[in-house]
């Protein structure tokens, strides 16, 4: 069961911004939700997941990076070849 | 263990040396380049794009926990650290969680009491680096972060230690030997800005521990973690706490400093990352040939080169120096390498670190053949110093660089030990001009002997042999007649 | 080299596309001059590409995912990017920020999802051939929907590369088209080895669709027969099964014990995998751009609250709870112990019948806007997903109607005999033709 308070902790948590407004129904759901996930803790098994694949890897080798015009083009603003952020503390 | 002992543990992240990033093809080398010139979709973190693992950052790591003894393990596997931040371009960082490369070993370090000591390993794994952020703006003008990603995906090793180290000279010691024998190993290069990175943990016995984040200087960890045993150990003389808490350290200052609170415990919400696919290398441990590292190599300097354990152990406290010291004494190993230990381990190291020069400027060629006019005679030590700064600056103010000879030649540094006749009159000179020197020399007082030497040395420039002065000055003085 | 063009103004009444390359360039090549659309969830190099999310509206692709160049390869012309669920979250395109797309069956039903907007274009005639993908039944459904055919391939078999990503370990790109024969075309350009895939394996498909089905076992699952799959729609799958006895196939009930909690285990690995996978839409780099005049945190927050719908941040919500200190072995450990299950079951079934069959959703189309609470919309899902933990391939094909809404036969097979369930599809499709 997670109250409101949760929700919002998980909101903040991910960063994601919900409004007071939406707070009592996204409760509503998620907890139903969870509720249906609970059948998972009837789930028996050892654990080993079956790997088949492994050791993929690639040669250590130079290929073309992007033209910075590129890198820059979808950033919402640059300045001297930088990609501007908000600041960080 | 006595109270107040100091506790140290190290986490330590390099960059490894290989040309292209970890998940990517970009090249490492961007250090020279305008910033996001060595980006792709992987590395920028461009929806839909995905890692491929560079093999030879997993050798390279496994070279290091061959040659630390660590135990690699059977099943290795990659994991995302999710968290916000604009240098993180995927937001989170592909590392490695609960199944790192490897577990376990030690590193061998000349210990506080001068004897070895081990200290042990937790673990070593491997992740890529984030990008780099730039602070700008002011109060007025509105702050705000720049980013360059040339950075994010370079690989980095993480190597772990266990909280064995007793005082900020052993945690350097450590970081020293680490360096060094990364060098070795040919997967690391110290003097790329950046390349190394340390978080430090410690605390007094009994104390919280305090972590220090970020240190990039290698004489910024000993400075810190110095720092820090005396603020502690003021906060428990006053009768306060050490709060556990992270800092970080102010290079200018040399001081650390509280980390401004951000979330106080980071939720990484660590999950295999399933784009890769785990890792079986344990069988290609028997198949790495370590080459000659620091210990070794220092023990063959004595054995070889007829070194002592100070020299041999300056002369392979890092890569390029041992190699250059090789080459120097290889034309006549026997004949010139006691000298050129002594100079270039007494006198060279200190002359480039004055000018924060890297030993690669120099060619060993020339050094071979100033230790030769040492070891010749033809000039005195003190010109032997002043020839060697002379090349340097030459070198550092990207002059034409003169041949040892020349600069002897052209500052007229050679010894005047062949010309007896001008040493004569220098002598005869000098015993003229002092006489209560001599009288002072012939009633016992040998300071006097030592100050006509000095006379002659002045009229000398400096080129003339202390010990062949004095030996002519005391001939002399027992033949004058009083 | 493309050399030519086609015009490619369609009547869009059914808003299947979010972008239309009027004038799209065509090469030679096996697909050569077929207009093909592509789930705007794919990256196109120059043609934006948006997963129907205002996060990412503007957002132009500098480089092409490889199915996309493997389709210009074949002489494929690239029609336009279609309508979907907003990040592929959802069973009926109407989670789309941009609109619904319409069923072109029945206008005022959805067209299922989340590849809606594909089997759309394809349902009315558009385009002959479109991309989609599959997570959970995102192929599948939408074409089951439509009465069209969607495969959902081999997990591996189609490089994800460009495929930007919602649940990583779950979803596959796949084809579809009005007939059987044109999705086994499309399969055999997108199939195949890309080394900048890691989880793709170096496995082509060529193929042309063999009806023979003489000797075929076919399993039955109960589990896709009983409760909570609507008796008509059963019915006409049942009839469709007798159809391939007709044809040679014998059927064998089997159960599958574990589809008791395979729903929650995809929802618990998609939802995290998804939280980690959206988190990078900042604003920074690409998309809705941040305010840089704010703090980080702030305009990070913002960025988000703005530009992603309610299902995708109840979605990364959810997925973050599953990952988080304190619930990651209850929900994310368990769902994968709970999937190795389906595995073991799924592999079990198969080593006794070739194909598994059973009807791909449990009721047909539902009216726009019927199913607004996100658990009943989840529990549609629940004939799809386990195709997807197995990473097993998977076909829809049409096999009648109920209401007049179409009704699609689902066929599952082993790993890596998409070859074989293209032909049972193949062989019923044939049959029902004369």
């Amino acid at each position: 069961m997670v109250t409101e308070k949760d929700v919002e902790h998980i909101a903040g948590l991910a960063d994601i911004g919900i409004n007071t407004e939406e707070l009592g129904t996204f409760t509503g759901q998620f907890n139903a939700i969870l509720d249906y996930f609970d059948v998972l803790d009837r789930v028996q098994g050892d654990g080993v997941i079956t790997r088949d694949l492994s050791n993929v890897m690639r040669e250590d080798e130079v290929s073309p990076s992007l033209l910075l015009e590129d890198v820059l083009k979808n950033a919402g603003a640059h300045e001297d070849g930088f990609i501007k952020a908000p600041r960080v503390m | 263990m006595t109270e107040n002992q100091v506790i140290v543990g190290l986490e330590v992240h390099c960059q490894l040396d290989t040309k292209s990033k970890l998940f990517c093809g970009c090249s490492t080398d961007y250090r020279s380049d305008g910033p996001n010139t060595h980006v792709c979709p992987v590395c920028l973190g461009l929806p839909g794009s995905m890692p491929v693992l560079n093999k030879k950052a997993i050798e390279y790591a496994m070279r290091v926990a061959k040659a630390f003894n660590c135990t690699v393990i059977r099943e290795s596997e990659f994991s995302r650290k999710n968290y916000f931040y604009p240098d993180l371009d995927k937001a989170y960082q592909i590392t490695q969680y609960d199944k790192p490369l490897a577990e376990g070993g030690y590193l061998e370090i000349e210990a506080d009491e001068a004897r070895e000591k081990r200290v042990q390993l937790t673990r070593i794994h491997v992740e890529e680096d984030p990008g780099r952020l730039v602070h700008m703006g002011n109060a007025e003008r509105g702050k705000y972060s720049l980013v360059d990603y040339n950075r994010a995906g370079i690989p980095l090793i993480e190597i772990v230690s266990e909280p064995d180290m007793r005082s900020p000279k052993e945690a350097r010691k450590f970081l020293n030997k680490l360096r060094a024998t990364l060098e070795y190993l040919g997967v690391f290069d110290s003097e790329k800005e950046g390349s190394l990175r340390v978080d430090a943990n410690i605390s007094l016995s009994g104390s919280e521990r305090v972590e220090i984040k970020n240190i990039t200087s290698y004489k910024g960890v000993e400075k810190a973690l110095t720092f820090e045993v005396t603020r502690q150990k003021n906060l428990l003389r006053r009768g306060l706490k050490v709060d556990r808490e992270t800092r970080h350290y102010l290079e200018a200052q040399g001081i650390t400093q509280s980390s401004r609170s951000k979330e106080q415990e980071h939720d990484y919400r660590y999950f295999p990352e399933p784009d890769l696919r785990p890792i079986h290398v344990q069988s290609w441990v028997k198949d790495i040939i370590l080459p000659e590292l620091p210990d070794a190599r220092r023990e063959r300097f004595i054995a070889q080169y007829g070194c002592s354990l100070n020299h041999a152990r300056t002369l392979t406290g890092g890569l390029r120096l041992a190699n250059f010291f090789e080459k120097t004494v290889t034309s006549d190993p026997k004949g010139l390498s006691t000298l050129a230990a002594t100079w270039i381990a007494d006198t060279l190291i200190g002359e480039l670190n004055y000018r924060s020069m890297s030993i690669d400027a120099l060619d060993p060629d020339s050094i071979t053949v100033l230790v030769l006019l040492l070891k010749r005679d033809a000039i005195t030590d003190k010109s032997g110093i002043e020839v060697l700064r002379v090349m340097l600056d030459q070198h550092l103010n990207k002059q034409p660089c003169e041949a040892p000879q020349a600069i002897v030649t052209r500052l007229n540094l050679a010894k005047t030990a062949g010309d007896t006749g001008a040493l004569e009159v220098v002598i005869q000179e000098v015993i003229s001009e002092n006489p209560k020197a001599v009288d002072d020399y012939n009633a016992g007082r040998n300071g006097a002997l030592n100050f006509l030497v000095g006379q002659a040395m002045k009229k000398t420039r400096g080129r003339s042999d202390p010990g062949e002065l004095n030996r002519k000055i005391v001939e002399k003085l027992g033949n004058t007649e009083v | 080299m493309a050399e030519h063009r086609i015009v490619f103004e369609p009547e869009d009444r059914y808003h299947a596309f979010l972008t239309v390359c009027k004038n799209a360039t065509y090469g030679s090549g096996t697909l050569a001059g077929i207009a093909v659309a592509v789930k705007d969830n794919i990256s196109t190099k120059g043609i934006e590409t948006t997963c129907a999310s205002k996060i990412l509206k503007g957002y132009i692709p500098p480089y092409d995912a490889h199915v996309v160049s493997l389709l210009k390869q074949s002489g494929a012309a690239i029609a336009g990017k279609t309508n979907m669920d907003e990040f592929g979250m959802g069973t009926t395109t109407e989670n789309s920020a941009f609109g619904p797309t319409l069923n072109p069956c029945d206008p005022t039903r959805v067209p299922g999802g989340s590849s809606g907007g594909s089997a759309a274009a394809v349902a009315a005639g558009m385009v002959q051939m479109a991309l989609g993908t599959d997570t959970g039944g995102s192929i599948r459904c939408p074409a089951a929907f439509c009465g069209i055919v969607g495969l959902k391939p081999t997990y591996g078999r189609v490089s994800r590369y460009g495929l930007i990503a919602y649940a990583n370990s779950l979803e596959q790109i796949g084809p579809m088209a009005k007939n059987v024969a044109d999705v086994s075309r499309l399969m055999q350009v997108i199939a195949g080895y890309d080394c900048r895939d890691t989880t793709s394996y170096d496995h082509p498909y060529t193929q042309t669709p063999d009806a023979d089905i003489t000797g075929l076992k076919i399993g039955i699952p109960q589990e896709y027969f009983g409760a909570g799959v609507d008796p008509k729609v059963a019915a006409v799958v049942k009839n469709a099964i007798a159809r391939l006895e007709e044809l040679g196939a014998t059927t064998v009930p089997c159960s599958i014990p574990s589809m008791e909690y395979a729903l929650a285990a995809y929802y618990v690995i998609c939802t995290s995998e998804a939280s980690s996978n959206l988190a990078r839409f900042d604003g920074v780099r690409y998309g809705h751009a941040a305010d840089t005049k704010k703090s980080w945190h702030d305009a990070f927050r913002e960025v988000r609250r703005a530009g992603f719908g309610t299902e995708v941040r109840r979605r990364i919500m959810l997925g973050t709870f599953a990952l988080s200190s304190g619930y990651y072995g209850k929900y994310y450990a368990k769902a994968q112990i709970a999937r190795e299950n389906v595995k073991k079951d799924v592999t079990r079934i198969l080593s006794e019948v070739d194909v598994i069959a059973g009807p791909t959703m449990p009721t047909i189309a539902f009216k726009l806007g019927e199913k607004s609470d996100p658990l009943s919309m989840y529990l549609s899902d629940i004939l799809t997903v386990p195709a997807n933990l197995a990473g097993i391939p998977a076909i829809s094909v049409p096999c009648g109607m109920v209401n007049q809404m179409p009704v699609g036969l689902q066929i599952m097979g082993r790993s890596f005999e998409d070859e074989r369930v293209v032909d049972v599809a193949y062989a019923y499709e044939q049959a029902v033709k004369q």
